[in-house]
């Protein structure tokens, strides 16, 4: 057999393999994609939250996406406390400036970061929140400070529609 | 083998046997030589198979009645539980079927590191059980979540989290795998799938598992090499088939005791109040038969590297044939060996505790040490163990201690080396 016929055929079986596995990738990505959210459940990504009954050191859960988002009216107090904390003690640093936009409402996605439990209310070493499930320990502006968790809880995409509403999502 | 030279007597069964051997096969499975000192710890391939069907048919049925939906999956349950003819006692062997099948194979795999069954010519079937092990785990989790109670929904979260752990890509991983932001229905609806059909899928690797069995043949509690068919050996029906079958029944008075006297022991409370995102369960606690990992999962102060050690500790059993470099099999043979091998098992049995317990103080610690202790077994005591370990002399066949003049291997062999 001439080199030249064996070229021909090894570029031919090539091209075949690479028709072929782009083929297969196509087929195979729609099985794969169709496990994603699906649009009826992208279709909840707001909620919108009457926050007029909220007094200063409550908090009130509500679900958006199927999570917990606690909505903290923090006490001057509480408010003192977070932002006295230096960026060195933190695990993961941020200013509480960062992350409450009104310094009295802290809102947060209510979900440790370690595994997903849903951490309880002025529990823990640092007056904020702790994690029952594997120990982590969050401050009062909802840091990690102590546990197995690696960062703080989530913040979500929020805003105040008017003194009484905010708009989560 | 034997069955080369089988042939069917009837006409009918020869024409048959020509075109699709099952005949063949029928006969290589009654006549299949077996060691003839097995124990009752090799029992247990045949209880796992029980097992395997138990759980399948109890399963179809359940799926009968059960409803893969959040809104209508825990009711659902009850209804069976209170409406279904006999629904309470198929739900009960089902959920009970799951702790049988892990004490079954528990017990199957330590059989195997006791005897080193895993070694060489049988690394293949050793590497297959390992996926069926995993895959065990992966059913009995997902299992767990349909009823869709507290511990199901926080548990469904708590593991799919551990995704999280991964670098980049992680946190899309895990929105991929709930369908959603959270554990949800579209989670519940994929792991109902999965749940049936992993079962299938292990039922293909059993079939792998007994074929690659059948290659070299049984290991024995000698350990050694024997030759096929011969003085050491009886055909599988009906000396084998006989023992594992009261093996089977001594295991089905256990199985009965749990299903009928104490069906909820081994579940937990929790998971008898429908699911709540809003509220987690003070205690998450997975169940018993995942114990060890979860303690070593806890017991890593880090997210990702608690993960990679929970993983690791599986993984790291499709490597034994590698690890334990010894030439002799059977811990008989291997005085070291054997009391390494009990502390192996009392530092799973500690870890299975302490991951039952809350993860601070002494529990931790003790986590600590246990699951430093795991991974020093395989990583250094066995590679170790090979090269510096006395073995005693093995013999050369299963008869020959006996005809030696005592059943006892131990005092044969002292007769033995006294005789030199």
């Amino acid at each position: 057999m001439s080199e030249k016929k064996t070229n021909r055929r090894d570029f031919l079986f090539t091209a075949t393999y690479a028709v072929g596995a782009v083929g297969v990738g196509a087929t195979i990505w729609p099985m794969i994609d169709q496990m994603n959210p699906d649009a009826s459940v992208k279709a909840l990504a707001s909620t919108e939250v009457d926050i007029s009954s909220v007094t200063p050191g409550k908090t009130i859960t509500v679900l958006w996406r199927g999570k917990p988002v606690f909505i903290r009216r923090r006490t001057r107090e509480e408010i003192v406390q977070a932002k006295s904390v230096k960026m060195e003690e933190l695990k993961d640093p941020e200013k509480d400036e960062d992350r409450a936009k009104n310094p009295e409402w802290l809102v947060m996605l209510g979900v440790c970061t370690h595994l997903g439990c849903v951490p309880l209310n002025d529990k823990g070493d640092y007056n904020g929140w702790f994690c029952p499930c594997h120990g982590s320990h969050y401050d009062t502006s909802g840091r990690i400070r102590k546990g197995p968790a690696p960062t703080n809880m989530e913040i979500p995409k929020y805003e105040f529609v008017n003194t009484n509403t905010i708009k989560i999502g | 083998m034997s069955d080369n030279a089988y042939t069917p007597k009837s006409k009918f069964g020869k024409w048959f046997n020509d075109r699709l051997p099952l005949l063949s096969l029928a006969n290589h499975l009654t006549d299949y030589p077996t060691p003839k000192n097995l124990n009752y710890w090799w029992t247990f391939g045949g209880i796992l198979t029980f097992c395997l069907i138990t759980q399948i048919v109890t399963g179809l049925v359940l799926a009968m009645h059960y409803i893969a939906h959040a809104d209508m999956a825990f009711d659902s349950v009850e209804h069976i539980m209170r409406d279904v003819n006999y629904g309470w006692l198929i739900r009960y062997i089902h959920a009970n079927g799951a702790s049988m099948f892990f004490l079954a194979v528990y017990i199957h795999i330590f059989r195997s590191l006791f005897y080193g069954s895993y070694k060489a010519p049988r690394e293949i079937i050793w590497i297959i059980g390992i996926i069926i092990y995993l895959l065990m785990m992966a059913a009995a989790f997902m299992g767990y979540v349909l009823p869709w109670g507290q511990m199901s929904f926080w548990g469904a979260t708590v593991i799919t989290n551990l995704f999280s752990a991964i670098p980049l890509v992680g946190e899309g991983i895990v929105t991929w795998l709930w369908g959603g932001y959270s554990v949800d229905n579209p989670t519940l609806t994929r792991f109902f799938t999965l749940h049936y059909l992993i079962p299938f899928l292990i039922l293909g690797l059993v079939v792998l598992h007994i074929w690659a069995l059948h290659v070299p043949g049984n290991n024995n509690p000698v350990g050694i090499d024997i030759k096929k068919p011969s003085k050491d050996t009886v055909p599988f029906h009906p000396y084998i088939v006989i023992k594992d079958g009261f093996a089977l029944l001594m295991f089905m008075i256990v199985f009965a005791f749990f299903v009928f006297y104490t069906p909820n022991i081994l579940g937990h409370a929790d998971n008898y109040i429908e699911a709540d995102p809003l509220v987690t369960p003070a205690h998450i606690v997975p169940e018993w038969y995942l114990l060890p990992f979860y303690a070593i999962l806890r017991s890593v102060p880090d997210k990702l590297l608690g993960v990679v050690a929970m993983l690791s500790a599986i993984f790291i059993l499709a490597a034994l044939p590698w690890l334990d470099t010894s030439k002799i099999r059977s811990a008989v043979f291997r005085p070291l060996y054997r009391q390494f091998y009990w502390i192996l098992v009392a530092d799973v049995l500690i870890l299975g505790y302490v991951g039952a317990m809350p993860a601070e103080g002494l529990y931790l610690l003790i986590a600590r040490i246990a699951t430093a202790y795991y991974f020093l077994h395989f990583l250094i005591v066995l590679p170790v163990l090979g090269y510096k370990e006395k073995t005693l002399p093995i013999p050369l066949s299963i008869t020959e201690p006996v005809l030696g003049g005592s059943p006892n291997l131990v005092a044969a062999r002292n007769k033995e080396s006294f005789n030199k």
